[in-house]
C-alpha cells in the first residue's frame, strides 16, 4: 500500500513592534539577559498588563492580507501552565475568539528550471491569533537558566488547516508565507533570530482515502532546512510504521536538528488543562469597520499579485520576477528606477543580477565592524540606474562600457554621465572613423573575412571583437555589425 | 500640643493644625509612631515599619510647606498601606510565608498618588494571607486583634488597616475589597471603610486576589476623611485597562454642599434570618435618623442575592488559582529546601509557602476552571454575576442609595469561626454583591453593641457616584461621629 502525508503547520511569528505586547518595554534580539524586563515582564505582585495597540493594528493587517475574517472583538485568555519560561505561570493568549479566522496563502512549487514558473495553489488557514511570547531556556547539566529579554513580546500565531501534502510544499508555504510577512513589515521573520518559528501536525493515510490518520505534533524545527528535513523524516518514520502494521501514538515530538531524527515528548494522556479563561485584566478591544478599512488602505500588494503584474504589464522574464518579487524594497527600487526609462525588463535584469551582486560581494560577512552595504545606503540610487540604462538606450555608451561603469558607480557614487564625461567614454558612432577601422579589421584578418563570405556567420564575431578592442569597447556595435557587412558583401 | 491628642485627630484637624502651623509633620508623625510602639504589640495592625524612612519623608513635607509649596492639603499626614500594595523598596509580604523576602521594586500608582500629593507613607499594615479571609486569622505571621476587644477578631482581609486607624495608630489607611475586604474590617473596628466603584481607582501595584472584584479603598475615622483619601488615590491610569477613564470631582469639596433629602432602598433580602438583634436595632435608629431628616426608604428586593456568596467563590477562586501562579519558588518567592526537582520547587514551594485558606482556594479555583468544568461553574457564575448587577440596574430605577448592615454581627472571637470556612465565608454576606456588580459602598460606624463592639450600616451607591454616596454618608456621620470614639488601649 502507498501513503501520503498530511501536513498542517503552526507558525508563530514575533511582529515587529517597538515596545512589548502588554508593557512600554523595548524589543530587540540579542541584548544582554534580562534586560529587557520591568514588573510587568517579570510578572511582579501587582503588576497589570496593558494592550499594545500596534499588535492589533499587525494582526489586522495580516489578516487582511491574507484573506482572514477579522473578529469584530478582540478578547483575551490566559492559558495556565507551570513552566519557568512564562513569569506569571499563564501566558496571555486567545482561546475561543481569535483575532483572524478562514484565509489562505498562496504558494508556488519549483517549476522545471529556475527560469519557469511553477504551479501555484491556496493553502487554506484556520485561524491566527495573538499571544505574547515566553522566555528562553537554556539548559545546562544540573541547572537551567531563563532570559525574559524574549518574553512578553506580541507573537502572533498562524495555523494551517492539514492542507499540505510534502515536505516541498511546507517550503513553498513557509517562503510565501515569510515573503508576504516580511513585504507588510510584519516581521523580519528571521528564524535564526527565532522571529520565526515553527511546529508541525503529521499524519499519513493510505493514498485514495479520506479520513485523516492519528496526528504527531513536531516541535523544534526552528530553520528552514530543519522544517524540510523533520518533516521528511516524520513522513518517512509514520510511513514505515504503518507498513509494518505499528498503530501511531498521538504525541508530541521533539526534532532533534543535529542526530536528525524525532524523539517522544509527551503523549495525548499527558497533555496539560490549560485552564483557559478571560484575562480578567484586559478589557476587549472592539475592532470597528472603519478601523478595518483604514489599515486595508495601508496593504501592500502580495509578492505573487505584483510578481503577475510585473510579468503581464511590464513583460519582465518569470525569473526576474522570481528574484524580485520577494523583497519588497528591491522591488520599489526597480519600480522606481524602471518609471524613469521605456525598458523595464532591462532595468529588471541590471537589479537582478548586477546591483544584488555588488550587493552580495560588498558584504564582508566575516567582519561584522564592516558597515553592511544595503538598499538602503547603496550608492547607486534608482535615478542613477535609469540613467544609466538611459544611455545604453540612447546610444551614448555600449553595454560594455555599461557593465563596466556599474561597480565603479557603486563604490564611488559618481554618476554614469559624470563618469562617461570624465573618461571619454563616450559610444564612438562616427561613420568614418568605424569604415575605417572595419576595412582595417578585415585587412588584418583576411581568414575571418574569407570564412564569413563562405557562409559562416559567426565569423563576424572575430572581427567585431577586433574593432572594439581597438576602441576599447567604444564603437557602436550596432553600426559596427552593418559596416562590416557592408564591407564584407561588396 | 500632647501627643495623644494629635494621634486622636482626624486627618482634617491634623491638616488645620499643619496649615496654621501649630505642629509640623514630623512631630505628627512621631507621635503615631510612639503610638504604634506603644499599643501594636497589643494589636498588631503593622507587619512592618520604617521609622526612619516616615520621619525623612515627614522632614521633606515640613521644607515643601515652610517654603509654601506644600503639594496637597494631604502633605506631611500619614498613610498606612494594606501590605499588598507596592511601595518602592518596601517589603510586601501579603501576610504570606512565600513573599517572606520579598521587597518591592516599584511604586503602585496609588502610592505614586500619595507620594505626589506629600503623604507620609507609613508602615505595612496586616491582612488575611493574601486578602482571603474575614478576620485576619489567615495571617501567616500571626493575627491583629481589634482594639475595642484585644479577644475578637478585626474583621478582614484588611484587619490591620482598619485595626490602625481605630487604635489611633495612624489616621488614614488604604485597604483592599474583593469581597467585603474593606468595609466589613471597618465596620468590625468601627471606623468608615469605603470600596470605591469597580475601576476607580487603578489596581496597578497591588498583588491581585481576584482581579475582576479587587478595588483600593480608604479607611478613616469619618466620612470626611475617607473622602480626601479618596479624592488622592482615584482617576484613571493608563498602567490598569481596567481602570475608569472619569473625572476626579473633588469629594471632600462636595461634601459640603447641602444635600436634597433622596430616596434610599431597603432590600428585604439583607434583612432577614442571621442578623445579630442589635445589629439590627443600630440599623432600625439609621433608618428613624434618615427619616427624621427627610429621606424616603423605599423597601424593595434584589431577589439574586443568595447567589452571590457561590458565584463570589467560583469567580474569585478562580481567577485567583490563575492570579497566584506567579508565587513558584522561581524567582522572588521563597523555595523549598526540599525541593530537589523543577516539579518540586512548585509543589513544595507552594506546599510550603501558602497558608491553607489560600490553598484551599487555588484548589477550588482550578477545579472551576478545569477542562469540563468550565461551562458549569466559571461561565454559570459570570451569567449569574450578570444577573446580580441587573438586580442592583433595577433597583437604582427607584432610590439612590441602599442601606444594609455591613456585617451581619458585631465582631467575633478567635477561632469562632475560623474552623468553619462557610460560617467564615457568610460573613461577608451583605458586602459581596456590591463586588459582583462592582458598585461603590461604604461602611460608617452606627453604634455599639452592649459588650462594646463596634456596628457599621452599609450604603451602596450607584456605579461612578461616590459624590453621593459620600454625601449621603456624611449626613449621618457628621452628626453621630461614632468612628470618633477610640478605644481603650
Amino acid at each position: 500500500m502507498k501513503y501520503e502525508a498530511v501536513i498542517g503547520l503552526e507558525v508563530h511569528v514575533q511582529l515587529d513592534t517597538k515596545s512589548k505586547m502588554f508593557t512600554r518595554v523595548g524589543t530587540g534580539f540579542g541584548q544582554p539577559p534580562n534586560t529587557l524586563t520591568n514588573p510587568v515582564v517579570l510578572g511582579l505582585p501587582g503588576a497589570l498588563p496593558v494592550m499594545n495597540l500596534a499588535a492589533i493594528e499587525k494582526s489586522i493587517k495580516v489578516g487582511l492580507l491574507l484573506g482572514c475574517k477579522i473578529a469584530p472583538i478582540c478578547k483575551w485568555d490566559r492559558k495556565n501552565y507551570f513552566y519557568p519560561d512564562m513569569p506569571k505561570n499563564y501566558q496571555i493568549s486567545q482561546f475561543d475568539q481569535p483575532i483572524c479566522e478562514g484565509g489562505e496563502v498562496e504558494i508556488e512549487m519549483p517549476g522545471e528550471s529556475p527560469a519557469v514558473m511553477g504551479s501555484h495553489r491556496k493553502v487554506e488557514l484556520t485561524r491566527i491569533h495573538l499571544e505574547e511570547d515566553v522566555g528562553k531556556l537554556t539548559h545546562y547539566e544540573s541547572d537551567s537558566l531563563v532570559d525574559y529579554n524574549r518574553a512578553g513580546c506580541p507573537l502572533l500565531e498562524i495555523v494551517s488547516e492539514p492542507d499540505l501534502f510534502s515536505p516541498d510544499e511546507v517550503f513553498a508555504y513557509l517562503t510565501s508565507l515569510r515573503n508576504s510577512l516580511v513585504s507588510a513589515e510584519i516581521s523580519d521573520c528571521d528564524m535564526e533570530k527565532g522571529q520565526l518559528r515553527c511546529d508541525a501536525n503529521i499524519s499519513v493515510r493510505p493514498v485514495g482515502t479520506e479520513a485523516l490518520g492519528t496526528k504527531v505534533e513536531i516541535k523544534n524545527l526552528n530553520t528552514i532546512s530543519g522544517v524540510r528535513n523533520g518533516v521528511e523524516y516524520e513522513i518517512k518514520r509514520q510511513t514505515k510504521a504503518m507498513l509494518e502494521g505499528e498503530t501511531i501514538i498521538q504525541e508530541t515530538r521533539r526534532w532533534n536538528p543535529d542526530q536528525k531524527y524525532t524523539t517522544p515528548m509527551r503523549t495525548k494522556e499527558m497533555a496539560h488543562d490549560y485552564r483557559y479563561f478571560p484575562d480578567p485584566d484586559l478589557m476587549p478591544v472592539k475592532i470597528d469597520q472603519q478601523w478595518i478599512d483604514r489599515i486595508k488602505k495601508e496593504l501592500p500588494e502580495k509578492p505573487f499579485d505584483k510578481q503577475r503584474r510585473y510579468q503581464s504589464e511590464m513583460r519582465l522574464p518569470y525569473s526576474s520576477t522570481s528574484a524580485l518579487c520577494g523583497d519588497r524594497p528591491l522591488c520599489e527600487y526597480f519600480e522606481k528606477a524602471a518609471a524613469l526609462t521605456k525598458v523595464p525588463a532591462k532595468v529588471a535584469n541590471w537589479v537582478v543580477n548586477d546591483l544584488l551582486r555588488e550587493l552580495g560581494q560588498n558584504n564582508d560577512h566575516n567582519d561584522p565592524s564592516a558597515e553592511t552595504v544595503t538598499l538602503d545606503n547603496c550608492k547607486i540610487s534608482p535615478q542613477a540606474l535609469a540613467e544609466l540604462i538611459c544611455l545604453i538606450e540612447d546610444g551614448t555608451i555600449s553595454n560594455n562600457v555599461a557593465k563596466e561603469l556599474f561597480p565603479e558607480m557603486f563604490c564611488s557614487g559618481k554618476s554614469a554621465k559624470e563618469l562617461v564625461a570624465s573618461k571619454g567614454l563616450e559610444m564612438k558612432s562616427d561613420g568614418d572613423e568605424i569604415d575605417s577601422l572595419c576595412a582595417e579589421a578585415i585587412a588584418k584578418d583576411p581568414d575571418a573575412a574569407e570564412k564569413f563570405r563562405g557562409g559562416k556567420e559567426g565569423a563576424i564575431n572575430a572581427l567585431k571583437g577586433a574593432v572594439m578592442k581597438a576602441t576599447r569597447g567604444q564603437a557602436n556595435p550596432k553600426l559596427v555589425d552593418e559596416t562590416l557587412r557592408r564591407l564584407l558583401s561588396s | 500640643m500632647e501627643s495623644s491628642q494629635l494621634t486622636s485627630a482626624t486627618a482634617t484637624e491634623l491638616i488645620d493644625l499643619l496649615e496654621g502651623e501649630t505642629v509640623s509633620s514630623v512631630e505628627i508623625t512621631q507621635a503615631f509612631i510612639q503610638r504604634i510602639q506603644a499599643v501594636d504589640q497589643k494589636v498588631h495592625a503593622f507587619l512592618h515599619l520604617d521609622e526612619e524612612d516616615m520621619i525623612k519623608q515627614a522632614k521633606s513635607s515640613d521644607e515643601r510647606r515652610s517654603q509654601g509649596k506644600s503639594l496637597t492639603r494631604l502633605d506631611g499626614i500619614p498613610v498606612g498601606l494594606k501590605d499588598v500594595i507596592s511601595a518602592e523598596g518596601q517589603p510586601l509580604t501579603a501576610a504570606s510565608k512565600i513573599l517572606e523576602n520579598y521587597v518591592s521594586p516599584y511604586d503602585a500608582t496609588v502610592t505614586r498618588k500619595l507620594k505626589e500629593a506629600g503623604a507620609v507613607i507609613g508602615g505595612r499594615l496586616n491582612l488575611d494571607e493574601f486578602a482571603m479571609g474575614s478576620s485576619t486569622e489567615n495571617s501567616a505571621y500571626g493575627p491583629t486583634r481589634n482594639p475595642w476587644n484585644l479577644d475578637c477578631v478585626p474583621g478582614g482581609s484588611s484587619g490591620g488597616s482598619s485595626a490602625a486607624v481605630a487604635a489611633r495608630e495612624i489616621p488614614l489607611s488604604l485597604g483592599s475589597d474583593t469581597g467585603g475586604s474593606i468595609r466589613q474590617p471597618a465596620s468590625l473596628c468601627g471606623v468608615v471603610g469605603m470600596k470605591p466603584t469597580y475601576g476607580m481607582v487603578s489596581r496597578y501595584g497591588l498583588a491581585a486576589f481576584a482581579s475582576s472584584l479587587d478595588q483600593i479603598g480608604p479607611f478613616a475615622q469619618t466620612v470626611e476623611d475617607a473622602a480626601l483619601l479618596l479624592e488622592i488615590i482615584s482617576g484613571h491610569d493608563p498602567l490598569d485597562s481596567t481602570s475608569y477613564p472619569s473625572h476626579v470631582p473633588s469629594y471632600s469639596r462636595e461634601l459640603k454642599a447641602p444635600l436634597e433629602p433622596c430616596k434610599l432602598g431597603l432590600p428585604q433580602e439583607f434583612f432577614g434570618e442571621g442578623m445579630d438583634e442589635e445589629v439590627r436595632k443600630s440599623i432600625d435608629l439609621v433608618i428613624e435618623f434618615y427619616k427624621s431628616k427627610g429621606f424616603e426608604m423605599v423597601e424593595l428586593s434584589l431577589p439574586s442575592t443568595d447567589l452571590s456568596i457561590p458565584v463570589y467563590y467560583v469567580i474569585a477562586t478562580a481567577e485567583a488559582s490563575s492570579n497566584l501562579a506567579r508565587y513558584d519558588g522561581i524567582r522572588y518567592t521563597s523555595r523549598s529546601e526540599k525541593a530537589s526537582n523543577a516539579i518540586d520547587v512548585y509543589a513544595k514551594s507552594r506546599g510550603e509557602g501558602f497558608g491553607e485558606e489560600v490553598k484551599r482556594r487555588c484548589i477550588l479555583g482550578a477545579y472551576a476552571l478545569s477542562s469540563g468544568y468550565y461551562d458549569a461553574y466559571y461561565l454559570r457564575a459570570q451569567k449569574t454575576r450578570t444577573l446580580i448587577r441587573q438586580d442592583f440596574d433595577q433597583a437604582f430605577e427607584q432610590v439612590d442609595a441602599i442601606l444594609t448592615p455591613t456585617s451581619p454581627t458585631p465582631a467575633f472571637r478567635f477561632g469562632e469561626k475560623s474552623d468553619n470556612p462557610i460560617s467564615m465565608y457568610l460573613s461577608d454576606i451583605y458586602t459581596i454583591s456590591t463586588n459582583l456588580a462592582g458598585l461603590p459602598g461604604i461602611s460608617v460606624p452606627c453604634g455599639f453593641s452592649q459588650s462594646g463592639l463596634p456596628i457599621g450600616m452599609q450604603l451602596i451607591g450607584q456605579a461612578l457616584n461616590e459624590s453621593k454616596l459620600l454625601s449621603i454618608a456624611h449626613v449621618y456621620d457628621q452628626e453621630h461621629n461614632y468612628g470618633r470614639k477610640a478605644p481603650s488601649l
